[in-house]
C-alpha cells in the first residue's frame, strides 16, 4: 500500500485508489470535477519524487516537468509527497549584488543566493522584504554557476515595493525569495518549431531569459521577438537584443511604440498587433506572451484563432497588486 | 443507443472515431469554431481558456462515446448562469452544427457523426435547464 503525504498528514492510498479518492476520503479539499482526467480541475504537485506519466495526460509541458499530475486519475506507484497547485515551499535568502536603472521607470537588481536553487528562466518568484511585504517578479536570466537571478522591475505609481526597491533597497541587503513557480518557460524537444514572443514594458524580464534558455539549447527554428510600450520608458536592452539579432541568424528582434506622440525609428503600433499581422499563421508556433494582463488574454485568444494550439500558448501576466487599506 | 458498444465484436464508437488522439485533434477546430461565431460567442467571453479547454475535450470525449462520468446534474449547474444569459435551442442547435462540421472537416463517415451527435444531443434538455 502507498502513502500520500500532504502537508503535516500522512494518509494510506488504498488498492484500486486514486490520489483524489484517497484525499477525499481522509476530508482533505481537493477541487475536482470530471474525475476522468480531463477537467484538470484537480491539478496537484508531486513535490518529491515524478508522478506517473500516466497521470500527467494533456497538461502542458511545462506543468509535466514540474511534476503537476491529475490526482483523478493518479494511482500512485510509490509514496508520495503532494502539494495542492498553490502550495509555496520553503524561501531562501537572497542578497543584493548589483541594482541598476535600465531606464527612468525600470530597474534591474542582480540577487545572489548561496542554498541550492532550481528555476527556470520566465518563471517567477516572490521577494519578501523584511516586514513581510511580497510581490512576484519573473526571472530574466537562465541558470548558471554564479547562482544568481536577475529581475527587471517597474516603478509603478504608488507602488509600495517597487517603490522602496527604487529609493531604499541597498546592495548588500537580504530578501527572501520563494521557489521558482509560473509554467512559463522554454522547454527543449521541438528544436525547429517557429517561437513568438510578444512582452510588454518589464515583461521583457521572462522573455529575455526564455530567448537565452532556447538560445543556449540550440534551438534552431526562428524566434521572433516583438517588445512594446506606450513611450520610450518602457523599451530597454534594445542594444542588447540588436546585438543578439546579429549574433544569432535565427533571433529577431522587433521593438515597437504605441504613444500617440512619440517621435522614434521604432515601429508604431501596439506590439500584439504588430506581431499577429506578421504572420499568414501561426499554426505549428510557440507563443509566449508576458506582461500586461488584458494584452494578454486577448493576445492569447487572437493567437488560438490563427492557429496555435492552446498546448502551445505559454503566458504570465502581470497583475497589479492591490493596495490594501 | 449504447447497443453497438456493448457488443464485444465490434470496435465501439470511441475506438472507430480514433480514441483520444482524435479528440485532441478535434478539440481546437471546434473550440476555434464555437468562439469564432459571432452567434454564440458571447457565453465564452468571460471564461479561461485552458478551463474552456479542457471542459470542451470532457465534452468531446463523452460525444465520442468515450469514457465518461457525465452527470446531468452538474450539467445544469454549469450551464445554470448561460441560461440565465438567454442560452436556448438555437445555441445548442449552433453548436451542434459545429460538432457536425468539426468531424466532417476531420474526414469522420457521415454515419459515425450521426452517432456522436446521438449523444451530444441527449444532453440539451440538461444544458438548457429544461
Amino acid at each position: 500500500m502507498r502513502s500520500i503525504t500532504i502537508g503535516e498528514s500522512t494518509f494510506s492510498c488504498q488498492p484500486d485508489e486514486t490520489v483524489l479518492e484517497t484525499l477525499l476520503r481522509e476530508n482533505i479539499k481537493v477541487p475536482n470535477g470530471c474525475r476522468q482526467g480531463l477537467c484538470q480541475a484537480c491539478q496537484m504537485r508531486s513535490i518529491d519524487n515524478s508522478p506517473p506519466v500516466s497521470a500527467q495526460v494533456g497538461l502542458k509541458d511545462t506543468l509535466q516537468k514540474q511534476n503537476y499530475f491529475l490526482a483523478c486519475i493518479c494511482h500512485p506507484e510509490r509514496d508520495m509527497t503532494v502539494a495542492l497547485p498553490n502550495y509555496q515551499g520553503p524561501s531562501i535568502n537572497a542578497v543584493v549584488i548589483k541594482k541598476q536603472l535600465l531606464t527612468p521607470d525600470i530597474v534591474q537588481l542582480v540577487l545572489e543566493y548561496q542554498t541550492a536553487f532550481t528555476f527556470f528562466a520566465g518563471q517567477f518568484v516572490n521577494l519578501k522584504r523584511p516586514d513581510g511585504l511580497t510581490r512576484s517578479y519573473s526571472i530574466a536570466n537562465i541558470p548558471t554557476h554564479e547562482n544568481i537571478l536577475e529581475f527587471h522591475i517597474r516603478r509603478l505609481p504608488n507602488g509600495q515595493f517597487s517603490s522602496w526597491v527604487y529609493d531604499e533597497l541597498e546592495i548588500g541587503s537580504q530578501l527572501a525569495i520563494s521557489e521558482a513557480q509560473g509554467s512559463c518557460h522554454y522547454l527543449p524537444g521541438r528544436a525547429e518549431q517557429p517561437l513568438m514572443l510578444i512582452g510588454t514594458g518589464s515583461g521583457l524580464a521572462p522573455l529575455y531569459g526564455i530567448i537565452a534558455d532556447a538560445l543556449a539549447q540550440d534551438h534552431s527554428g526562428p524566434i521572433h521577438l516583438f517588445h512594446g510600450s506606450r513611450d520610450l520608458n518602457g523599451l530597454y536592452f534594445i542594444n542588447e537584443m540588436r546585438e543578439l539579432a546579429a549574433k544569432f541568424d535565427n533571433f529577431y528582434y522587433t521593438p515597437c511604440l504605441s504613444g500617440e506622440d512619440v517621435e522614434s525609428e521604432h515601429i508604431r503600433g501596439r506590439a500584439h498587433d504588430v506581431a499577429l499581422s506578421s504572420t499568414e499563421t501561426l499554426n505549428g508556433w510557440r507563443v509566449f506572451l508576458c506582461g500586461h494582463p488584458e494584452m494578454i488574454n486577448q493576445t492569447k485568444k487572437m493567437a488560438f484563432m490563427k492557429g496555435a494550439s492552446m498546448n502551445d500558448i505559454y503566458t504570465d501576466a502581470f497583475h497589479v497588486a492591490q493596495v490594501e487599506k | 443507443m449504447s447497443d453497438s458498444q456493448e457488443t464485444t465484436s465490434n470496435p465501439s464508437l470511441y475506438e472507430q472515431l480514433g480514441g483520444e488522439a482524435a479528440v485532441n485533434a478535434a478539440v481546437d477546430i471546434f473550440y476555434r469554431k464555437v468562439l469564432s461565431d459571432y452567434r454564440i460567442n458571447r457565453f465564452f467571453d468571460n471564461s479561461d481558456m485552458e478551463k474552456q479547454a479542457a471542459k470542451q475535450k470532457a465534452f468531446l470525449t463523452m460525444a465520442f462515446g468515450g469514457p465518461n462520468n457525465y452527470n446531468g446534474q452538474d450539467m445544469r449547474n454549469a450551464h445554470a448562469h448561460l441560461v440565465k444569459m438567454g442560452l436556448n435551442a438555437s445555441h445548442f442547435d449552433i453548436v451542434m452544427e459545429h460538432l457536425g462540421a468539426t468531424l466532417a472537416e476531420l474526414n469522420v463517415p457521415q454515419e459515425l457523426i450521426a452517432q456522436a451527435a446521438a449523444i451530444a444531443e441527449s444532453t440539451r434538455n440538461d444544458v438548457l435547464g429544461k
